[in-house]
């Protein structure tokens, strides 16, 4: 069964680590349809937010391959533990007088605010998680969207829960043994 | 895996002295046991080769090309298990390293490269010989660097080296800008190396090997399926006393080979596409599978559903991405396999009973006589597998035996008496013809009291010829045996099987490589006849330690001859061919 996993992994923050990431997704094969960058609460590290799609042999290895590299100090896979998922967008949309305020009703629906007003068009600030993101920009598409920009997907485990503290393998920080971690994603045979 | 540096260094600066980035590194290098280094300088390299004069005490072997150094520095690191060293320059010095990192990576073989890099100014303006070398090499690299001030460059050589060695090793690139060679550092030679996102796992988790053990004694059809890993991990010792304490067969890749004596009565040869047809058989067949340091690759599994349709796995491997990769695995262990395999054997001992495998034993013994490993001889010519069993006959058990890549290496790897671990250098991975010479020039310099020997094919043998010069000019006496089919072999074969004998561009006709190898300096002899061919290896392996200098034997064989057993590709790997079958 295929799903959409998001994983969060804390990275050092240097240069090059990106690239050593996006191109170990595509040399692998692995589909990555968001992906998040951001400092964290420490300047050395980074926090990276993707959202995976695949079955659980593929995210066992998206977690593992991750793991592997050297500047990834934490991974985790999220879709199974409580977490807080949110997503910013700006959208531009054609805003004519005579549709102006059927926009800034449809944003307060929302709770989206207007940040910018021009003559033609309004700029509108929308967070949340991704299904209202998307539920906004579906409900302003018939009057034009203009411009789009999306933060793609940033994620916290919820309450005690460290964020990316498992699942990386031989990290000594790590919340449970290693080989608990294994036993959870060991398939047995036929 | 411990550290390889040998007593402590006599470093040429006190550690905090101020020196530059150069002379920092050739310290560094002299502090992780460095003896040799292959390489040829340029431009943004130069300031490193100056150091390295000045300095004086390390050896440097200037290679014919790059991508020679590669495969040198992987052939010495092959046989004394320490990382091999290689130096370019910016651009297409170090592009030409790729095809030997590659090889190295896929092998998990330790090496480190430094490559010269444009001033740091330059970098990103398409300077003259500038290459995103980090960028390139991130895929073939276990980790790389490029390095933005002197004081960051011991700190990451030492890094190199342990990343290098430990866990699962693998080639580690250090991209180095020529200012910042040149520019002065006072940071001293770091002892220890702790990398917060780097911690391998050697010791397996008690739990799982306890469920190993469990699991192994409830089988009825056991066998072991040893990789390379188990050569890189110094564990063939706990690999023989573990299957001769149970009578557990034995199955070596061809990564593995000498991980496991092949004459044992245990042993069952190599699996896979040119594997024996007893080693598929007892695979197919097997209830229980204790593989350990093998990441069972396409070659060994062939279709994957019909490997191993009744086995459970047990996987060991330090690299936990490895296990259930390609088949789900019942134990996984993740660690090293010396440790775990000493663990699994200790464990056995303490059993009351051992189990009753000698149904298992009679039938894998009948499998065994129906799937001999053979050939038709023929009086007039000589055949490739012959050339193999007269190496085979001549060399003694210390011997290194290195191939190129193509039929002559399958034959190696099917009738050569592999006894021992690190004796067996091919590239197993990536597949890279052109392998051969250096590797065996990079064995040799690491262990010249051992006789090097390589099977060639006439088509790997021109990729890296080059390197004969090499050989020459440092008179390293390997052997290099071309088992000359004037074509591509192995392709050839694939297009007699499978193209109804369209030989699309596999005809080689070779220049005669005897002729060639005098020109260059070195031996050559050409044997045609079968008679001849025993006196013109005697004579190789005589001359060249005489002499000092690399002998070539142009052995031209029956080019008609196939490789068998065959996997026909996309097919069960119980469907192989023995040859029999009239194609
Ligand atoms: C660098 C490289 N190029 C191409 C191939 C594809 N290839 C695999 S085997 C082979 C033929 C090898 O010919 P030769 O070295 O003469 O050995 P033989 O099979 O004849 O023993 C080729 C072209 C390869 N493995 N490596």
């Amino acid at each position: 069964m295929e799903h959409l996993h998001p994983i969060s992994a804390i990275v050092l923050n240097e240069s090059g680590v990106l690239a050593r990431i996006a191109g170990m997704f595509a040399r692998r094969g692995f589909n990555i349809e968001s992906l998040a960058v951001g400092p964290t609460e420490d300047a050395r590290y980074s926090r990276m937010t993707l959202m995976v799609r695949g079955g659980d042999r593929i995210l066992e290895q998206v977690v593992k391959q991750l793991s592997r590299l050297i500047e990834v100090i934490k991974v985790s896979d999220l879709a199974t533990d409580p977490h807080v998922e949110r997503e910013l967008a700006l959208v531009k949309v054609h805003a004519p007088p005579a549709q102006r305020s059927e926009i800034i009703e449809l944003a307060g629906i929302f709770r989206a605010k207007i940040v910018d007003v021009g003559r033609k068009n309004l700029i509108i600030e929308v967070s949340g998680d991704s299904g209202k993101v998307r539920a906004l920009i579906e409900m302003l598409r018939p009057f034009g969207i203009v411009e789009l920009a999306r933060t793609g997907r940033i994620i916290l485990a919820r309450g005690q829960q460290v964020t990316a503290g498992r699942s990386r393998p031989e990290a000594p920080q790590r919340r449970r043994s290693p080989e608990e971690t294994e036993i959870t994603t060991e398939v047995i045979v036929k | 895996m411990s550290t390889q540096t040998k007593g402590p260094p006599r470093p040429t600066h006190l550690a905090g002295q101020r020196r530059s980035g150069a002379e920092a590194l050739i310290e560094g290098l002299k502090a992780q046991g460095v003896e040799v280094l292959f390489g040829v300088t340029g431009g943004a390299i130069m300031p490193v080769y100056d150091a390295l004069y000045r300095e004086g005490s390390l050896r440097h072997i200037i290679v014919g090309h790059e991508q020679g150094a590669a495969h040198m520095a992987d052939g010495y690191a092959r046989v004394t298990g320490r990382p091999g060293v290689m130096l370019a320059t910016s651009g297409p010095g170090a592009t030409n390293l790729v095809t030997g990192l590659a090889t190295a990576i896929m092998d998990s073989i330790p090496v480190v490269a430094i490559t010269g890099q444009v001033p740091t100014g330059l970098i990103g303006n398409d300077a003259f010989q500038e290459a995103d070398v980090r960028g390139i090499t991130m895929p073939v690299t276990k980790h790389n660097y490029l390095l933005r001030r002197a004081d960051e460059l011991p700190c990451a050589l030492a890094e190199a080296f342990h990343l290098a060695r430990s866990g699962r090793p693998g080639p580690v690139l250090i991209d180095l800008p020529k200012d910042v060679s040149n520019a002065p550092t006072t940071a001293p030679c770091p002892r220890q190396v702790s990398l917060e996102g780097y911690k391998p796992r050697y010791e397996g988790h008690p739990q799982q090997i306890h469920k190993a053990l469990k699991l192994l004694k409830s089988a009825e059809r056991p066998v072991i399926l040893a990789g390379g890993g188990v050569i890189l991990a110094e564990a063939s010792e706990e690999l023989r006393q573990l299957a001769e304490l149970l009578r557990l067969p034995v199955v070596s890749t061809l990564m593995g080979l000498g991980n496991f004596p092949i004459d044992h009565l245990l042993s069952l040869g190599m699996p896979g596409m040119h594997g024996t047809g007893y080693a598929i058989k007892a695979l197919y067949h097997c209830d229980l599978m204790l593989c350990v340091g093998t990441r069972l690759d396409d070659r060994i599994t062939g279709v994957l559903d019909e490997f191993a349709p009744w086995a459970k796995l047990i996987h060991i491997d330090v690299d936990p991405s490895e296990i259930g990769k390609t088949l789900p695995v019942c134990v996984p262990i993740v660690g090293d396999a010396k440790p775990i395999l000493g663990a699994l054997l200790q464990g056995a001992r303490g059993w009351e009973s051992q189990p009753d495998w000698s149904a298992w034993h009679q039938q894998l013994e009948a499998w065994r006589r129906e799937y001999p490993l053979g050939y038709q001889e023929k009086s007039d010519t000589i055949l490739p597998q012959q050339v193999v069993q007269e190496v085979d006959r001549l060399l003694d058990d210390e011997a290194i035996l290195v191939s190129g890549v193509g039929q002559h290496q399958m034959w190696a790897a099917q009738y050569y008496t592999f006894r021992r671990p690190r004796s067996w250098l091919t590239s197993g991975g990536l597949g890279t013809m052109g392998y051969g010479l250096p590797a065996a020039i990079g064995a040799k310099l690491a262990a010249p009291q051992r006789q090097v020997v390589c099977i060639d094919g006439d088509g790997s043998f021109l990729m890296t010829i080059q390197e004969l010069a090499t050989a020459v000019r440092y008179r390293v006496p390997v052997v290099v045996a071309i088992v000359n089919n004037r074509c591509l072999g192995m392709v050839r074969q694939w297009q007699h099987l499978f193209f109804e004998d369209r030989f699309a561009e596999t005809k080689l006709e070779p220049p005669p490589y005897d002729q060639v190898a005098q020109a260059f300096g070195a031996l050559g002899r050409r044997v045609q006849r079968p008679e001849e061919l025993r006196p013109a290896l005697q004579w190789a392996l005589r001359e060249s330690e005489a002499q000092q200098l690399p002998v070539v034997l142009d052995i031209l064989v029956d080019p008609a001859e196939c490789v068998y057993p065959m996997v026909p590709a996309g097919q069960p790997n119980v469907n192989f061919l023995t040859g029999a079958e009239g194609a």
